[in-house]
């Protein structure tokens, strides 16, 4: 399992990008920490969720 | 008459203390975006007396800004850097300001904020948000960012808050009102979200890291 902004998700294996889309986000919106380190924007496709990951995502909101 | 720099700093002490203000003082904090989170963020670190502030923006006041932006209306047509480096100069004279006309691409991000010690995000499309704060992150791996995502429209400013969303990326806001909707952006609710970025950026200078 993968921790996703605190919670469990069937995620492990599948790329940054695979579940960015997967769980509804629009991947130009978001910036993503594995394990408290930055995913680079390019890297989403070739970067994999390990069991025990833990991910932050944050999907910004227009406005300011 | 402008008080002197030590009668300044003095009233500063006497308000945020002879720990914290010397902290306040020394800071460079770089304001990314300077329009309804921005300019009032960085009025709000002049009036603390953060030292150095690092103004970015590529834009020009426009007449839609007044309506929650730190600018007077005589500064239509001005770049907003300028325009606020002039407002700044009138509550704090003794604020470093740096004020740079540019945009902030993730090609110039590494060289642009190298000498800043917090980055505050306030940009309004989310697209550049995304952008800004991931590219940050990855040219400064332990340089503190202070973000925001959702202050759109008339909701509750109850629903504005703080999140520690890891260890060096604070996000202010409701997560989840988007100026797309076409709700329109509120002055008031925009400085409630900007006051929780400023007060963020504080607290780190004062080693309150917790939201």
């Amino acid at each position: 399992m993968v921790k996703v902004n605190g919670e469990e998700k069937d995620a492990a294996g599948k790329t940054v990008a695979e579940y960015v889309e997967s769980a509804g986000f629009n991947v130009a919106r978001v910036v993503v920490e594995i394990n408290e380190t930055i995913v680079p924007k390019g890297k989403y496709a070739e970067t994999t969720l390990r069991d025990g990951d833990s991910v932050e995502i944050v999907c910004f909101m227009g406005g300011g | 008459m402008t008080p002197d720099r030590e009668t300044f700093f003095a009233a500063l002490v006497s308000r945020h203390g002879a720990d914290r203000q010397p902290k306040f003082s020394a800071a460079r904090v770089a304001v990314c975006g300077l329009g309804g989170l921005g300019s009032n963020i960085a009025i709000a670190l002049a009036r603390a007396g953060v030292g150095h502030l690092h103004l970015i923006d590529f834009d020009r006041v426009e007449p839609s800004n007044l309506n929650r932006q730190q600018y007077f209306a005589s500064q239509v047509g001005m770049p907003k850097a300028e325009a606020l480096r002039d407002n700044i100069a009138a509550i704090n004279p003794y604020c470093a300001v740096v004020a740079e006309t540019l945009r902030i691409g993730p090609d110039n991000v590494r060289e642009l904020l190298a000498d800043d010690d917090i980055v505050c995000e306030a940009f309004d499309r989310a697209e550049a948000k995304a952008m800004l704060v991931s590219g940050v992150m990855e040219a400064f791996p332990e340089k503190p960012v202070v973000a925001a995502s959702g202050m759109a429209g008339l909701g509750s400013a109850n629903a504005i808050r703080t999140k520690r969303v890891s260890k060096r990326l604070w996000v202010c806001g409701d997560f989840v009102a988007d100026v797309d909707d076409g709700q329109g952006l509120y002055g008031a609710r925009v400085l409630v979200c900007a006051a929780h970025q400023a007060t963020a950026v504080l607290r780190i200078l004062a080693g309150e890291e917790e939201a």
